[in-house]
């Protein structure tokens, strides 16, 4: 169990404090981002976090793009859940010009939209153990979202970045047999979950390295604008799935799990994981309702406008992905392009907090607390 | 509360806020009257805006003297949402930080002040975040004008000789 340090005074440390730089190039810190880390001794006295490093200047792209061409560069921001970036983007331009999608694109996007939450999570899962020293958790969930993945691929040809959510439909219907192939994988990812749980979750040695360590209480949170996992984590049951529902989220009987500190305070690393790992069944609950009442039926680009215009005006809208809450504000003046679109990024406001949940803690606690934040620099940058 | 509850709920306490036409869900105020206003929407009892969902900062153009700033808001305790904008002077770009009221802000006035060179007043650490330090102008402006070079490195595309 990791030991943090409250008092600092109990000796003149000013002698002893160092600077030590984490990244830009470190595996630890999951892409570019590089920690200034004032510590003591080996206890943490401040983090500034120091990012940029990735920033392809999404938002001045935008500025000259038009809405379709922007698809493939928000699959870049995100691109652990491309499909979902693509997912909240269409949503929203689709709410700025009052596009109503037919049904089975609806169920079409749901379905690859929690496949690839399913994916993200096994990535943050088996990074997160890797982070505190459980390499072989890893290599197994690789293994499994190695199958999405080619579910993806037979799906629209790309692996990661699918640009495969439209605005007003989707690039391409169910190839044959994909739902098949679809329902094999839920089959056989079922009983994984178990596996992975008896290989991590219930670890002794991972329960000592996260239980009790880097505790968000449920007001920083709200405060710092945390969401998605990281927020339940923290024993706040909010999901905009469920609290703001979207798209056809309100036909399916799902649960929204939270963080109860089952293993040591709520709001803690192993909450955080733990949640994951809930969540990837409440995905795979969703994925098999949506198979099951999807209309075979039905054209896809029934709805797709031959022209996006949207009038002028703007919208805020946001949706649920993997890190949490991404927003869009999108601006129109009339035109083919956007004024402005702005990409509230959920990892964001997750880095953000940092500083503020890692002090006091030792260097080698810090790295477990940013592995479970679960952040994708390539959305932080942007 | 609905939209209209929550518009004349503000409007008893602050006169001068005038509500968007064509958008009954955003309000305008003045960099002056911000940081009563966010105080206000932040600890009121009924309004109670614990959550701040986005910060964006906008350029209303080439032609206009202004910048903004969004503030979309939202209540997890009541569910409800509301927009603020505050149009800021492109000569004198200041506003109150709201940095100590929502702590996500820290970082999203930081951005905007890369982007768009809005100076938060009160912020802590108001540097560049995604730029370098040392990068001139701000980018997200409409008159910006691409930089040729960049220390010494030509990034301007076209180059003599090529094509």
């Amino acid at each position: 169990m990791g030991i943090k340090i409250n008092n600092q005074n109990t000796h003149n440390s000013s002698d002893e404090e160092m600077v030590l730089n984490i990244g830009p190039q470190h595996p630890s810190t999951h892409g570019v981002l590089r920690l200034k880390t004032i510590t003591d001794g080996e206890i943490i006295k401040k983090i500034t976090p120091y990012i940029g490093y990735l920033h392809r200047c999404f938002e001045k792209h935008c500025e000259n793009l038009t809405y379709e061409q922007a698809i493939p560069f928000v699959d870049r921001c995100d691109y652990i859940g491309s499909m979902n970036n693509d997912f909240g983007y269409a949503i929203a331009v689709e709410k700025l010009m009052d596009i109503q999608v037919p049904e089975k694109v609806e169920y079409i996007r749901v379905i690859v939209a929690e496949m690839n939450r399913i994916a993200s999570h096994l990535l943050a899962v088996g990074v997160f153990g890797l982070d505190v020293g459980a390499v072989t958790p890893f290599v197994y969930c690789f293994r499994d979202r190695e199958r999405i993945l080619d579910l993806f691929e037979m799906l629209c040809g790309a692996r990661l970045l699918y640009n495969y959510i439209w605005v007003g439909g989707v690039s391409h219907d169910f190839p044959v047999g994909w739902v098949e192939k679809t329902y094999e994988f839920l089959d056989y990812f079922e009983p994984k979950i178990i596996e992975t749980n008896d290989l991590l979750t219930y670890n002794k040695i991972f329960i000592e390295r996260t239980a009790d360590v880097g505790v968000i209480p449920p007001e920083v949170a709200i405060s710092y604008g945390v969401t998605g996992p990281n927020l339940r984590g923290s024993g706040v049951k909010w999901d905009l799935r469920k609290n703001e529902t979207y798209s056809i989220y309100d036909k399916f009987d799902f649960d929204i799990p939270i963080g109860t500190g089952a293993m040591g305070t709520i709001g803690d690393c192993w909450d955080r994981y733990y949640v994951r790992i809930r969540e990837l069944e409440e995905s795979l609950k969703i994925v098999r309702q949506a198979l099951d009442q999807m209309p075979r039926q039905g054209d896809i680009y029934e709805s797709m406008p031959k022209k996006i215009r949207p009038n002028a005006g703007h919208i805020y809208s946001r949706t649920e992905s993997p890190r949490g809450d991404l927003g869009f504000y999108i601006e129109s003046d009339g035109s083919a392009t956007p004024s402005r679109l702005k990409l509230r990024s959920p990892a964001f406001t997750a880095l953000s907090c940092m500083d503020e949940i890692s002090k006091g803690w030792m260097l080698a606690d810090m790295l477990t607390i940013l592995g479970s934040l679960d952040i994708v620099l390539g959305e932080i940058d942007r | 509360m609905n939209n209209t509850e929550i518009i004349n709920k503000i409007k008893s306490s602050f006169k001068n806020i005038s509500i968007d036409e064509n958008h009954s869900d955003r309000i305008i105020s003045t960099p002056k009257e911000w940081e009563e206003l966010s105080k206000f929407l932040r600890n009121d009892y009924d309004l109670f805006f614990d959550s701040m969902m986005c910060i964006t900062g906008i350029d209303e153009g080439v032609d206009s003297n202004n910048l903004g700033v969004v503030y979309n808001l939202h209540s997890m305790k009541y569910n409800h949402k509301i927009e603020v904008y505050i149009p800021v002077d492109k000569k004198t770009p200041n506003i109150f930080s709201v940095e100590k009221i929502w702590r996500m802000a820290e970082w999203f006035e930081r951005e905007i002040y890369d982007m768009y060179g809005i100076v938060f007043d009160g912020h802590s650490d108001l540097r560049r975040i995604l730029l370098p330090d040392d990068w001139d102008g701000f980018p997200l402006r409409k008159d910006y004008e691409f930089p040729k070079t960049w220390h010494g490195i030509v990034v301007d595309k076209i180059k003599d000789g090529w094509e």
